[in-house]
């Protein structure tokens, strides 16, 4: 299967561990990405605080060079990023006078035929096919699987799971062998960006996020979207500071689960490249 | 050659600002056939009408066109004084030139030309117009009341004790419908059953009045005065008849199911009766849940039976009845919160409906009164309550406000803290909508005197930790988001249409709003009446209300109902729709449109050739006029009487004629 693949500017910088493992795992499950060329930022937050029919532009950008290629899917791993495309999809489908207006500004021509997706859509339809290729099953692990907003939400946009109790990652995580808790912050907001001129709140907020998963018996916590993984990676030593209490809660992309069960050696899958060391944990240190 | 008088109305200045009424009645007395024509300040009003009657004598008329309002206003007004002027009333036309001319309008020369215009159609048609007579038929003095919750059965007792018989068909085993969940009313804290219970025991005894429980509509022919109604009978595997009510079927029966009335809290029997003050107290048999009939074993109940009553062979039986009026009082159901998936509604135990808590409230319900909360049996030592829970959320739920949740959870705060005095009480609010009589003092005294701590704000999460559900909300007023460590967390959900509503909307041919609701006649003048003659409303099948409305609703709907069966004979609108068998080819498109199945099929023999045919008739009885048929009808074989082609024709020929500047 050949995807078109839209990394976003996180998977490039901050979040580079997230795009090593999705090119592994991805490549593991014989999904062939091909990036799309010329891609160009998807307007997160900047485009859509200042400018709805730029927020819109930007990602329809993107989608039409996609159509160019050889595919039918576009794949964006990055939570943002796939609201974003999301949404100039959906909403020009909808409403034939935005779709006009964002043609009218694009240089190229877009028919807006391809479909949007996210690594979770796509694992959770291939749930047997990994379950067979799991090599490492990590049994021994448990997991808090955290889904943050944006991959979920508005529901009407992103059509993909259920926004209250979203249970795609849950099922993925099974399947490569992990035990998952049931907590209640999968879908608490994480604070975002927020997290430059209000810190103190990101650390209230992330601290609620991880002592719940901690409360419920994770090991680590499983995200699918580059700034939630940043806010609870980064803020646990603020946490400490500010509330005396240090979790030491590795927060990993389910694609480095996902890589290990699969056999991919740890050192391939940016696992070196977290705050919390991974390496903590029993369970990873031994492979 | 006609002799008509053309009329022109001021409407105080509703017309006469944007119209030159006087040179618009000068004009008139040109066209051609027209005698007499004038204005005049308010033609509806009693010297109005006097000009008109005054002028059918003075001038010898024999049309008359009144230009004013709408035909939906003052069209009876004005047949009436056509009529009292001694000519056939559908020999006066309207030409409306208010809403669809002076009021839509600001050229006030243009809205002058077209107020001409506009009449010297209608007098083009008038010309045309044919005497109708109106129909008549007799009543059958029958009254049919479809469910037996509180509204039924006071429509039911209200008719049979103006001297008619009724028939009062309830769906469940028993009357009492959700009335009968209750522990108390708001906000007099009467307790429900005390009220209710005499009523459906004066039902059960009025020798008017004939409930069939257990039994649904099946299907519905005929118009008012002349219903024809098939009954089903459901199978009860009890005979009525035989059975004494002394319980000793339901003490052995081993088989245990959840309880519809106890809305799932606590268990039944097999074979039940749903509460003890039922009626009929006689018991039914769940076939899903019993033994015998789900396995071919067992027999017991047979087995006890002092009287012989019980029946595993019971067929379903049908009953064919005709009435003169049928009342509608079929109720709601209770919105299903399972899609809030953040308040957990289905995952955790302790988070319940409100009319779970009622029957957990109720001395009669499962938990005996006791306020126990369904994970372990304990006492709560603090209650969330959420109001809206599917109502006013265009996302999840309904737009609409469900009108009683506000006073039926202000209600449970009180009867709580009555039963546990130390109890905290949180709810989460919108508004507070206490609209009725002593209501908005009820909530301030719950609020006040019992603590009830009211946080202005919406959930958005509840989770367990600790043995504990942890509620996180906004409380909007503070600007804050609140944690609360709750041990029962109540839902305050919305009224919904019946599942089954529209199915039964269907089969009376009355209508239906966006969410199913049924709709009346008039929201404000005709609340308790149908688009179907003879067909009435009542209770929480129209929209959500209290008790207090229900009943109100229930006795206006009754009253229209005995304003029907009071007469020998009921007079009908003559504008129906009339077929010219010659030209009908048998089609039958007509019947396709028709939304009232006024199209009945007819054979007729041909006089020329012998040979049969089949063609359609018009039941002037069902037929409301409308003209589907007309406009469907592809040889041109049906014509709209008062409506003709010929007189549609003319309007039209006579716009077109006007000469334009």
């Amino acid at each position: 299967m050949k995807v078109a693949y839209f990394p976003g500017c996180s998977l490039h910088s901050t979040g580079i561990e997230f795009d090593i493992s999705v090119r592994e795992v991805c490549k593991a499950l014989e999904i062939d990405l091909e990036e799309i060329e010329g891609w160009v930022c998807c307007g997160a937050t900047s485009a859509h605080a200042t400018n709805h029919l730029l927020s819109l532009a930007m990602p329809a950008y993107s989608l039409a060079l996609a159509e160019r290629m050889d595919v039918q899917d576009v794949v964006a791993p990055c939570a943002a990023c796939f609201n974003r495309l999301k949404h100039a999809v959906v909403l020009s489908q909808q409403n034939e006078e935005t779709y006009n207006k964002i043609k009218e500004l694009l240089p190229i021509p877009w028919e807006n035929k391809l479909r949007v997706r996210n690594l979770l859509d796509i694992f959770s339809n291939m749930l047997e096919e990994i379950s067979s290729k799991v090599t490492k099953p990590l049994s021994d692990i448990k997991l808090a699987c955290y889904y943050g907003c944006l991959l979920l939400r508005p529901p009407h946009i992103c059509q993909f799971d259920n926004p209250e109790n979203p249970q795609t990652m849950d099922e993925l995580m099974k399947a490569c062998g992990a035990q998952v808790v049931d907590w209640a912050f999968k879908t608490e907001c994480c604070g975002a960006n927020l997290t430059i001129p209000r810190p103190d709140l990101v650390v209230e907020l992330t601290y609620r996020i991880l002592k719940s998963a901690k409360t419920a018996g994770a090991d680590a916590i499983v995200t699918a979207c580059p700034f939630c993984h940043l806010n609870l990676d980064a803020r646990q030593a603020d946490i400490h500071k500010t509330k005396g209490e240090l979790f030491n809660i590795p927060i990993l992309y389910f694609t480095q689960i996902l890589g290990i069960a699969l056999g991919v050696p740890p050192k391939k899958l940016g696992l070196t490249r977290h705050l919390v060391d991974p390496f903590l944990l029993p369970a990873l240190r031994r492979r | 050659m006609t002799r008509i008088g053309v009329f022109v109305c001021w409407c105080g200045a509703n017309i006469a600002r944007t119209v030159d009424v006087e040179l618009v009645a000068q004009k008139a007395s040109t066209l051609p056939g027209v005698v007499y024509s004038t204005s005049y300040l308010y033609m509806c009003s009693d010297p109005g009408q006097a000009l008109i009657k005054d002028a059918i004598r003075d001038y010898n008329l024999d049309r008359v066109v009144v230009a004013s309002c709408s035909p939906a206003m003052h069209e009876p007004t004005f047949r009436k004084a056509v009529e009292e002027g001694g000519l056939n009333p559908y020999f006066m036309e309207m030409a409306n030139i208010r809403e669809q001319n002076s009021w839509v309008h600001d050229d006030r020369v243009a809205a002058t030309e077209k107020a001409f215009e506009l009449i010297a159609a209608t007098v083009e048609r008038v010309k045309r117009a044919q005497p109708l007579e109106p129909l008549g038929f007799s009543v059958e003095k029958k009254a049919l009341v479809i469910g037996g919750g509180i509204a039924g059965i006071q429509a039911a007792l209200d008719i049979a004790e103006a001297g008619f018989k009724v028939y009062l068909v309830e769906k469940t085993p028993s009357i009492g419908g959700r009335m009968a969940q209750f522990d108390k009313t708001f906000p007099t804290l009467d307790c429900a059953m005390c009220i209710l219970s005499p009523k459906m025991v004066d039902c059960y005894r009025h020798p008017n009045i004939t409930i069939l429980s257990y039994s649904e509509i099946e299907e519905v022919k005929g118009f008012v005065g002349n219903f024809e109604v098939t009954i089903r009978k459901k199978a009860r595997s009890v005979d009525e008849k035989l059975c004494t009510g002394c319980g000793l079927c339901i003490e052995k029966c081993p088989s245990k199911a959840k309880s519809e009335f106890d809305e799932g809290v606590g268990e039944r029997k097999a074979i039940y009766i749903p509460f003890p003050q039922a009626v009929p107290l006689v018991p039914v048999i769940d076939r899903e849940a019993c033994l015998w009939f789900s396995k071919g074993r067992c027999g017991l109940c047979q087995r006890v039976c002092p009287t012989k009553a019980i029946d595993y062979s019971q067929q379903d039986t049908f009953i064919k009845e005709r009435f003169g009026t049928i009342i509608v009082a079929t109720g709601a159901d209770v919105f299903d919160p399972v899609v809030y998936e953040e308040y957990g509604y289905g995952r955790y135990p302790d988070v319940i409906t409100s009319a779970q808590l009622e029957r957990i409230i109720d001395p009669s319900g499962p938990t005996k009164g006791e306020i126990l909360r369904p994970s372990d049996g304990k006492h709560p030592q603090s209650v969330v309550f959420i109001q809206c829970v599917g109502s006013r959320d265009e996302q999840k739920g309904y737009p609409y406000c469900s009108r009683v949740c506000c006073m039926y959870t202000a209600k449970h705060a009180f009867l709580l803290r009555e039963h546990l005095p130390n109890v905290k009480l949180y709810i989460f609010y919108i508004d507070i909508r206490a609209f009725g009589k002593g209501y908005e003092e009820f909530v301030r005294r719950v609020q006040d005197e019992l603590g009830a701590n009211y946080i202005r704000g919406r959930v958005g999460r509840i989770y367990p930790e600790k043995g504990k559900l942890i509620v996180q909300g906004a409380d909007t007023l503070l600007g804050q988001q609140v944690r609360i460590e709750a041990d029962l967390v109540v839902l305050a959900t919305a009224l919904v249409p019946q599942k089954d509503v529209e199915e039964l909307a269907r089969k009376l041919s009355i209508s239906t709003d966006q969410y199913g609701w049924l709709m009346e006649a008039h929201p404000k003048l005709r609340p308790a009446e149908t688009m179907t003659k003879g067909i009435f409303i009542a209770g929480t099948c129209q929209f959500p209300k209290d008790i207090s409305d229900s009943v109100a609703q229930a006795s206006a709907a009754a009253s229209k109902a005995i304003a029907i069966l009071q007469q020998e004979w009921l007079y009908s609108e003559p504008v129906v729709a009339r077929v010219n068998k010659n030209k009908c080819v048998g089609c039958f498109a007509c019947k396709e449109v028709c939304p009232y199945s006024a199209i009945e099929e007819e054979a007729l023999v041909e006089q020329t050739s012998g040979l049969e045919k089949r063609v359609a008739k018009v039941n002037e009885g069902l037929c409301q006029g409308c003209g589907n048929c007309a406009s469907a009808c592809r040889s041109q074989a049906i014509d709209l009487l008062g409506f003709t082609s010929e007189e549609l024709i003319a309007q039209l020929e006579g716009l077109a004629k006007v000469e334009r500047e």
